[in-house]
């Protein structure tokens, strides 16, 4: 017990260090964007029939006066302390938006990383089981595919096929244009978000169901799958029963490494399906230059994939036996 | 007494890959023969390389995709097709692999030696097994990076033997362990042999064979070279001048060692394999088809000019 204490302590650590660090990074980013904030927001038509003391005023509020050692501090400080500041584009505070915009993507991102993973792991153990036969070449193929295709791209794609020609489901948003917010029913929610999720989870199985595959492969190469087999066992019972606990820990690694991948991708296809999640406030605020807001987002989110790992090693710990028996002896 | 197991003229081969998409065949064995009698053990020492794993998987019919057998192997008086032996393999006939690598590093030990029957009767069994093999109840609830060598050694053969098969293969079960542990590991399959199973025992320890084998067959480049009894050794009527060169390189037997190598599968040469290294060769060793397997004296020997039979 002390020793996973320890354990998820040092972690915690890390995770401070991550995350001043990703904040650094996206901010000096920022900083040398060579967006100008002013002209991208105002205008620049609007920007010359202004007076300086006007200009001196919008500078003020988007910070570009400031230094930036100063600014990042300002912004540091105030993180600390849980204040995350406000968005310059939305005029909310930032904690609010991400709020707001996570309860969007969040089911988006759990239905397609859910689904990513069992579709994964599924079609990959099948791959590896019945290696060199026809459903494992299927299988390899569709997802050699699948991930030499561009996000974005497939997205279009569906979106062309399933809203425009057949029209099964609404091109965009999350909720039905010009409906009152109190009006919309859980079900029209769930039909602007199938789309979506549909993209990022394609994507997301052909990475787990290769990787899935090699290691069953590796699984029934081993020496112990070959004295199962010696011993009577046949190919069912041996992927049950030695191949799908072999496979586990790999599975589990890569099942929570994924939720980088799904962040990542949900940037991409939110942006295409005009979904009001979290991916599209990150692009809007880094073409918008509101740097709390994506300071903001940044950080939220390699929390959220830092968790995801986190959570990998300590089911770890759970799973692998040298692992649990090798910490309560200590 | 009829034999358990009776392997004829057996051959095993891959195929390979060479040089990009050209496919050859590499041959490991060849034209193997052998009887296995209950109540016997009997012996396969050859040197690492000579195939004699794929011994083992071919008997069993777990060799690799690749590598495809000749020959007929018969079990009980009645052909082991592939089908007879998926039904017999881990029942009626046990494999006793080399090491800890062969248990699921997942599982506990119970569970492997149970092969999935959870009811009492499996529980008693197994726990039956491994108290004959000196482990304790605790041993069911560990995983195998728990246990030493010797222990591992000793829960593959309670592995193998918990459903009292006929015939039992081992692989190579005591590389790793001192001397000690291995004639422990050895008198297991004596007893095994004693209480009426056919024990074939393949190893590269030709010293440790001697202690409990029966019979003993000397594998070479692929190929049985001589099949004699045990007694032959120690008494001197060897027949083939490779497998006495094997008994002299021995420490006990003045430690002479023997020049050149074993040639590799696929570099084959023509006539005799042993020829380049023998002391005995003659100009006929060395050209022609494989020397033929003949009868002398109560074994087999595949040489010419064989020790005992006519003088060189």
């Amino acid at each position: 017990m002390r020793h996973r204490l320890e354990f998820a302590g040092k972690k915690c650590i890390r995770m401070v260090l991550l995350l001043l660090g990703v904040s650094l990074a996206a901010f000096l980013l920022m900083a040398a964007s060579p967006l100008d904030p002013l002209q991208t927001n105002v205008g620049q038509a609007a920007l010359g029939s202004m007076s300086p003391e006007q200009i001196a005023q919008l500078e003020d509020y988007w910070g570009t006066n400031i230094p930036l050692p100063e600014r990042y501090l300002g912004w540091l400080a105030d993180a600390v302390r849980g204040d995350l500041g406000t968005s310059l584009l939305y005029r909310q505070p930032v904690l609010q938006i991400i709020g707001e915009r996570l309860g969007n993507s969040l089911g988006l991102l759990l239905f397609a990383w859910v689904l990513s993973g069992v579709l994964g792991l599924a079609l990959g153990v099948a791959a590896g089981a019945l290696r060199g036969r026809w459903p494992d070449r299927l299988i390899r193929g569709w997802c050699l595919l699948i991930s030499s295709t561009p996000t974005f791209w497939l997205a279009l794609l569906l979106l062309m096929v399933f809203s425009v020609w057949l029209g099964w489901f609404p091109i965009g948003l999350s909720v039905p244009i010009g409906a009152a917010a109190d009006s919309v029913t859980f079900l029209e929610r769930l039909q602007h978000a199938v789309l979506p999720a549909l993209t990022l989870s394609i994507t997301g199985v052909s990475s787990i169901a290769l990787h899935t595959r090699e290691k069953m492969v590796d699984v029934l190469e081993s020496d112990y799958v070959l004295f199962a087999r010696a011993r009577g066992e046949k190919l069912p019972a041996i992927v049950l029963r030695h191949g799908l606990r072999n496979v586990a820990l790999p599975a589990i690694t890569l099942q929570f490494a994924s939720v980088s991948e799904i962040i990542g991708g949900s940037v991409l296809v939110e942006q295409v399906f005009s979904y009001p999640g979290l991916g599209q406030a990150a692009v809007n605020a880094g073409l918008g230059s509101d740097l709390p807001l994506l300071l903001g987002i940044t950080v939220i989110t390699a929390a959220i994939v830092f968790a995801g790992n986190l959570a990998a090693d300590l089911l770890y710990g759970v799973v692998d036996p040298k692992i649990r028996r090798g910490a309560a002896r200590r | 007494m009829e034999p358990l197991l009776q392997v004829e003229h057996l051959s095993i081969s891959f195929t390979q890959y060479d040089r990009g998409t050209r496919r050859r065949s590499l041959p490991v064995i060849r034209d193997l023969s052998f009887a296995i009698r209950p109540g016997q053990v009997t012996a396969v020492v050859g040197s690492s390389g000579s195939g004699k794993s794929l011994l083992a998987h071919g008997i069993l019919g777990i060799l690799p995709y690749n590598a495809s057998l000749e020959g007929t192997i018969t079990y009980g008086g009645e052909p082991l097709t592939r089908r007879r032996v998926e039904g017999l393999r881990g029942r009626e006939i046990a494999l006793v692999p080399q090491g800890v690598t062969y248990l699921d590093p997942l599982m506990e030990i119970g569970p492997q030696i149970r092969r999935g029957w959870r009811d009492d009767r499996a529980r008693a069994e197994s726990r039956a097994v491994l108290a004959r093999y000196g482990l304790g109840a605790e041993v069911e609830g560990m995983y195998p990076f728990e246990l030493s060598g010797g222990m591992a050694r000793r829960a593959l053969i309670a592995a193998a033997v918990v459903e009292r098969p006929k015939l039992i293969i081992a692989d190579e079960p005591t590389p790793g362990l001192d001397a000690r542990a291995a004639g422990r590991i050895l008198g297991h399959f004596r007893e095994l042999a004693e209480e009426g199973a056919g024990v074939l025992l393949i190893t590269h320890d030709l010293e440790l064979a001697l202690t409990i084998a029966h019979r003993v067959l000397v594998l070479y480049a692929g190929e049985t070279i001589e099949e004699a009894d045990a007694a032959d050794f120690a008494a001197g009527t060897l027949r083939h001048p490779c497998t006495r060169a094997l008994w002299n390189a021995l420490p006990q037997n003045g430690f002479v060692p023997i020049p050149g190598t074993q040639p590799y599968p696929g570099e084959i040469p023509a006539g005799c394999q042993f020829a380049p290294r023998c002391a005995r060769c003659r100009e006929a060793c060395r050209s022609g088809g494989p020397v033929p397997d003949t009868a002398l004296r109560g074994g087999r020997v595949r040489c010419y000019f064989p020790e005992g039979g006519e003088r060189p």
